[in-house]
């Protein structure tokens, strides 16, 4: 016979951890949003809601949160678009696949910030490896040029960046994408091709349908890493020229230095969009069903 | 599905260029078709390694060639490697916090995740899906959005500066792996041989120690390496949690090296590729079974 509080000596720790490292944090979050805190740290009182006013009439607001759409949006449509044909690549056999499977592991296992490093690096204006190989290929006029110093203006700077981020995301959506791959039947896709279907016209109609579980987990959690994404914009241009290339999270770091405030309330807006995409992922994976298991 | 498909209008005239084992007029493009295949599959591999090899080429760069129009340095200055050591760096000081913070993380989430997630398999009890849940919103929630709260708590537990507030951060934002792939290799043994092996004389927790912890190994590992490694990697808490010479970790040491007048750049990324290698690795050996528990939260 198993006593009814059973289940908290084994579960305890793990909720006790949570409560440490997730909930009272939300509280605390909540509660300095409400707070005057002064840039060195002192509290003076209570704010009521004059930090989320004074964000919402931050002049640099409205861009950021543009920005901060067309990143979520163009990063993970375009590492979902590339991955899936990734997946369909990394599916077939060849020699040394293996081999070329565990080349794409290296940007998912490194640290992000250090591969932001890297291709700061690479488009130095002077004499960065990119711009080296642009100026080869006859794109690039001038080495130390407006034009090759990419990070330097906020469009290039912000588009470069788009393309790290689908560098570091590839990874991890190409190997969920191959896992779908790999539990259909390949007779299905035989079928197809004896009864005369074209390649496309049965990848179409019968790959991707089946597709469409991994493809969804997939996005939805390349969705939250690319809006939680802080260091390679940090790396890059720490959100400069200006604020011009500020994600809503950079934003919030770049407050917290001096309005811990106005940090707050940016993060409690950050946090109910999650919330948003955590219901969202909720609802179109198994949980939305599963109410009894 | 078949049906459909055979129903469809004839293909169309013009056939796709990566598409071969059509009917018998095919049979000699496998071959070609493979090759092709393999050539695009090595060109994506390359590129996908290419800013790596970078890090290594300029961690091998002499310092008066840091600033040449090459892909590749004249001399390869060896000694850059060991010069990175200096104590004017801080690499060994803050190397030696990043062990610190990914082995204690790695630890804290075994023992907290590892009664969890055997608890889970074995039994069905009230609150175990609300438990569930509450895992599953720690795996999508990342310490970036909650940050300021974490820096709010951590200031008031008097525990800034410290490798204990960047092992607990780690741990509870990594733990829901740990369980999601622990519970499903609980799950894939059955309850008979724990029982045969109780008959046999054997206690609870003996069992758990001799057969069942066995048999679930390589989910333990791959919890183990999966936790180390993004411990290891963090970013944004070590460089809000820590900011003493003494307390900040590689990610955060690197960071620094960027502000300042000169960058080293040569230590900065001999410095970045003894943190990168090693994982590259390690992540080698758990591949197969990461997507499982990344994604196991949504199949459950």
């Amino acid at each position: 016979m198993r006593h009814r509080l059973e289940p908290l000596a084994w579960l305890g720790p793990a909720v006790a951890l949570i409560a440490v490292v997730v909930l009272w944090p939300i509280v605390a979050l909540v509660r300095t949003s409400m707070q005057n805190i002064t840039p060195i740290g002192v509290t003076i009182g209570s704010a009521g809601v004059a930090n989320f006013t004074k964000l919402l009439h931050d002049p640099n607001l409205p861009g950021i949160l543009v920005r901060t759409v067309i990143w979520v949006v163009a990063v993970v449509a375009i590492t979902m678009v590339l991955s899936l044909g990734l997946a369909q690549l990394f599916n077939q056999r060849f020699p040394g696949r293996r081999v070329t499977r565990w080349a794409l592991i290296a940007p998912w296992a490194a640290s992000v910030m250090m591969t932001a490093l890297i291709f700061r690096w690479m488009l130095q204006p002077d004499n960065g490896a990119i711009n080296i190989f642009l100026h080869q290929i006859g794109l690039l006029r001038q080495f130390n040029s407006n034009q090759s110093s990419w990070l330097g203006r906020p469009d290039s700077a912000f588009a470069w960046m788009i393309g790290v981020a689908v560098f570091v995301s590839l990874p991890f959506t190409t190997y969920t994408l191959l896992a779908g791959l790999q539990v259909i039947p390949g007779e299905l896709s035989e079928a197809a091709r004896i009864d005369g279907a074209s390649w496309w016209r049965g990848y179409r109609s019968i790959t991707l349908p089946l597709l469409r579980p991994a493809f969804v987990v997939a996005a939805v959690i390349n969705l939250m890493n690319v809006f939680n994404s802080f260091p390679i914009i940090w790396e890059m241009t720490r959100g400069g020229p200006g604020y011009q290339t500020n994600t809503t999270t950079v934003f919030m770091y770049n407050l917290k230095e001096s309005f811990i405030g106005e940090a707050a309330a940016m993060s409690i807006v950050n946090f109910l969009l999650i919330i948003v995409i955590v219901l969202a992922y909720l609802r179109v994976s198994n949980w939305g069903r599963a109410g009894a298991a | 599905m078949a049906a459909r498909v055979a129903a469809a209008r004839p293909r169309p005239a013009r056939p796709a260029p990566a598409r071969a084992g059509r009917g018998r007029r095919a049979r000699r493009l496998p071959a070609v078709r493979t090759a092709v295949i393999a050539a695009a599959a090595y060109l994506i591999a390359a590129i996908f390694l290419l800013p790596y090899l970078e890090m290594l080429v300029t961690a091998l760069r002499p310092q008066r060639e840091l600033l040449d129009r090459d892909y590749l340095p004249h001399h390869w200055a060896w000694s850059n490697l060991t010069g990175m050591w200096g104590s004017g760096f801080g690499v060994t000081s803050s190397l030696r916090v990043s062990l610190e913070v990914a082995g204690g993380a790695t630890i804290l989430v075994t023992l907290v995740a590892l009664p969890a997630a055997y608890y889970t398999a074995r039994h069905r009890f009230r609150g175990r899906w609300a438990f569930l849940i509450l895992v599953l919103a720690t795996q999508m929630l990342q310490p970036t959005a909650l940050i300021v709260g974490i820096y709010q708590e951590f200031l008031s537990f008097h525990l800034i500066d410290t490798v204990w507030a960047l092992v607990l951060v780690n741990a509870g934002f990594n733990m829901a792996f740990a369980i999601w792939i622990m519970n499903a290799y609980f799950s894939s043994i059955p309850a008979e041989i724990e029982e045969a092996a109780m008959v046999d004389g054997s206690g609870r927790m003996g069992v758990l120690l001799r057969v069942t912890l066995p048999l679930a190994a390589p989910g333990l590992v791959t919890a183990l390496i999966f936790t180390f490694i993004a411990a290891w990697n963090e970013f944004i808490a070590a460089l809000t949690l820590t900011t003493s010479n003494s307390a900040i970790p590689l990610t955060v040491r690197l960071d620094s090296f960027i502000g300042q007048y000169t960058v080293d750049w040569q230590h900065l990324f001999g410095a970045s590729l003894v943190a990168t290698i090693p994982v590259v690795i390690l992540f080698a050996l758990i591949e197969r079974r990461v997507v499982g528990g990344l994604t196991a939260g949504s199949i459950r």
